[in-house]
């Protein structure tokens, strides 16, 4: 690891389209030792194509695609790589250690079965089939088969998919022993609490391009929103129409109020309302910024956040 | 965002020893072998439909046409049980690992480039020598067909090696379908051929064109030359063996283009 700014996964100018549909246009992205990177975006953005490319499952139609700063097709590159993919059905009828032992012998030094087993807590699951697992555990499984090679980048594509609240977590604190091991990941999910909990950047596409990249709190601070909820008899059409008012809808019997300018919208409610309650205001999250980034021009903002949960 | 473009130095590739990569590939073909035998759908069908058809028409109806009779469909019938593994073990399991994602993810892992192959036709050797030996086995112990030792090796040899072609056929039909529909197609190619290359009635009974035609399949060829192995051959075995190796050689080819164009 003498390298810490090292470069590891780098895209310049990435072109692919299938056909006349353009999944990639012009796409840059570069990944640097031990970085945890989350691409976010909504379906059809062109995640999956951009982690074909650097996977070497085909090849670009323009710009540049490397890992290790060799070509993604070449199996020495992705002997350092280790994958967890989100379509795979494995092999029903193998048992959990012969699945781990397979994935094993495919790189030069990988960690033993019982290692892998332990970073993704699926020790007691070894000699079980791996059909018989439920979608959480299989999803474990398949991050200890990430794991086993020794990779220094993981592409860990939706991991928690299908994983209770429990599951996730244990999930993200092994994602974060990988990375505090030097390991780089780079992260699709459809969660945006996940790569708020464990993304150093973040980068977030729409039609085949970056709309935007940084850090989570410079994501964040892209998009200057706050949002006031409380318990109101003021009137939801008035509210809507007010100055710096974005959006006003209504969770669990409180209203929200989404503003860029909550000081001034609180004074006038509270002159509006004296029985108002409950006020809270609230710093936008990550959620805010990513539906007001990928909104498309005269998309509703909830067809958006449905599209990102 | 840091602006200050890094090169990106390429590190010492981590050496895979020669000792590792060739247990890569043993490790994919056992788990292949271990996942079909594990896999009743796949291994009862392939192993029950050529073992009791012989049991029915060749050992207890056969029976009365006397030893020729049973050592014939004893070849027949070998010849049907050992494209069963060809055609599904490759184009079945194929078509689905290319609609569930399976072999994008091996293709995205460092597997060896071939040992996805290799490890299928080495289950389908497998499975053809265990088709191969219950219908040897059954002719020697209830059909007393009247075969020498050396018959009996160089049919299960033929038999064996047989399964080739039929990997290959299986591995193209395999890059063109996708899917869950794949068994029935490949039951649509498998049964037709089986009877059109005379593999279920003895070909001089059945019509004049379907005679004629019968040099085009690939299992028409490979029954001709188990038919030699049990002494009841026409000759000819450098063509049949040229036929068939030239079956494995262009469907390979055409399956392996599909596969880098198309995944």
């Amino acid at each position: 690891m003498t390298h810490p700014d090292q470069v590891v996964a780098r895209l310049a100018g990435a072109k692919k389209a299938y056909g006349k549909q353009v999944a990639l246009q012009g796409f840059d992205l570069e990944l640097r030792r031990g970085q945890l990177l989350a691409l976010l975006g909504p379906n059809g953005a062109g995640k999956t194509t951009a982690i074909g490319l650097l996977l070497g499952l085909f090849r670009a139609d323009g710009g540049t695609v490397e890992l290790f700063g060799r070509d993604p097709q070449r199996i020495e590159a992705r002997r350092k790589v280790g994958v967890m993919l989100q379509s795979a059905v494995l092999q029903q009828t193998l048992k959990v250690g012969e699945l781990i032992a397979l994935t094993a012998s495919y790189y030069p030094h990988p960690y033993s079965v019982a290692e892998a087993a332990g970073f993704a807590g699926v020790q007691d699951l070894l000699g079980r089939r791996y059909g018989a697992l439920s979608g959480g555990q299989q999803r474990r499984v398949q991050f200890a088969m990430a794991t086993v090679g020794r990779p220094e980048l993981l592409f860990l594509d939706e991991p928690t998919v299908g994983m209770d609240l429990q599951a996730r977590q244990a999930l993200w604190a092994a994602v974060r022993q990988q990375v505090a091991n030097g390991v780089s990941v780079v992260l699709t999910t459809h969660y945006l609490e996940e790569a708020e909990a464990l993304a150093d950047r973040v980068c977030v596409m729409a039609r085949g391009r970056a709309i935007s990249e940084g850090s989570v709190d410079e994501l964040r601070a892209t998009v200057d929103r706050k949002r006031i909820r409380c318990i109101t008899t003021l009137d939801w059409a008035t509210l809507a129409n007010w100055e710096h008012v974005q959006e006003v809808r209504e969770e669990n019997g409180r209203l929200v109020v989404v503003t860029t300018n909550a000081e001034v919208v609180v004074r006038r409610m509270l002159a509006d309302d004296a029985t108002l309650s409950e006020l809270e205001v609230q710093r936008g999250g990550l959620a805010d910024a990513f539906t007001e980034l990928t909104r498309e021009p005269g998309d509703t903002p909830d067809a958006s956040i449905k599209e990102a949960a | 965002m840091n602006a200050i473009p890094m090169p990106a130095l390429a590190p010492a590739d981590a050496v895979m020893p020669r000792s590792r990569l060739v247990r890569a590939y043993l490790m994919e073909a056992r788990a292949e072998c271990l996942r079909y035998l594990r896999a009743p759908g796949f291994l009862l069908p392939t192993l029950l439909f050529p073992s009791v058809f012989y049991l029915m028409f060749g050992i207890f109806l056969g029976r009365a046409n006397g030893a020729d009779a049973s050592r014939f469909l004893l070849a027949s019938y070998a010849t049907f049980g050992v494209m069963a593994p060809g055609l599904f073990g490759f184009g079945v399991s194929l078509a689905l690992e290319r609609d569930t994602g399976l072999l994008t993810l091996k293709r995205a892992m460092p597997m060896p480039p071939g040992a996805y192959l290799i490890g299928k036709m080495v289950m389908a050797l497998l499975v053809a020598a265990v088709v191969a030996l219950i219908l040897l086995a059954m002719a020697g112990f209830l059909a007393h067909a009247g075969l020498t030792f050396e018959q009996g090796a160089s049919l299960f040899g033929i038999e064996v090696l047989g399964v080739l072609p039929f990997c290959a056929l299986g591995l193209f039909i395999g890059t063109l379908i996708k899917g869950q529909g794949a068994p029935g197609l490949v039951n649509l190619i498998y049964l037709p051929m089986a009877f059109l290359s005379g593999l279920w009635f003895p070909l001089n009974l059945l019509p004049g064109p379907i005679q004629a035609i019968a040099p085009i399949w690939p299992a028409y060829h490979l029954d001709q030359l188990a038919l030699s192995a049990v002494g009841l051959g026409q000759g000819a075995h450098a063509v049949h063996v040229l036929v068939l190796a030239a079956y494995t050689g262009i469907f390979l080819a055409l399956a392996a283009r599909r596969l880098r164009r198309n995944g």
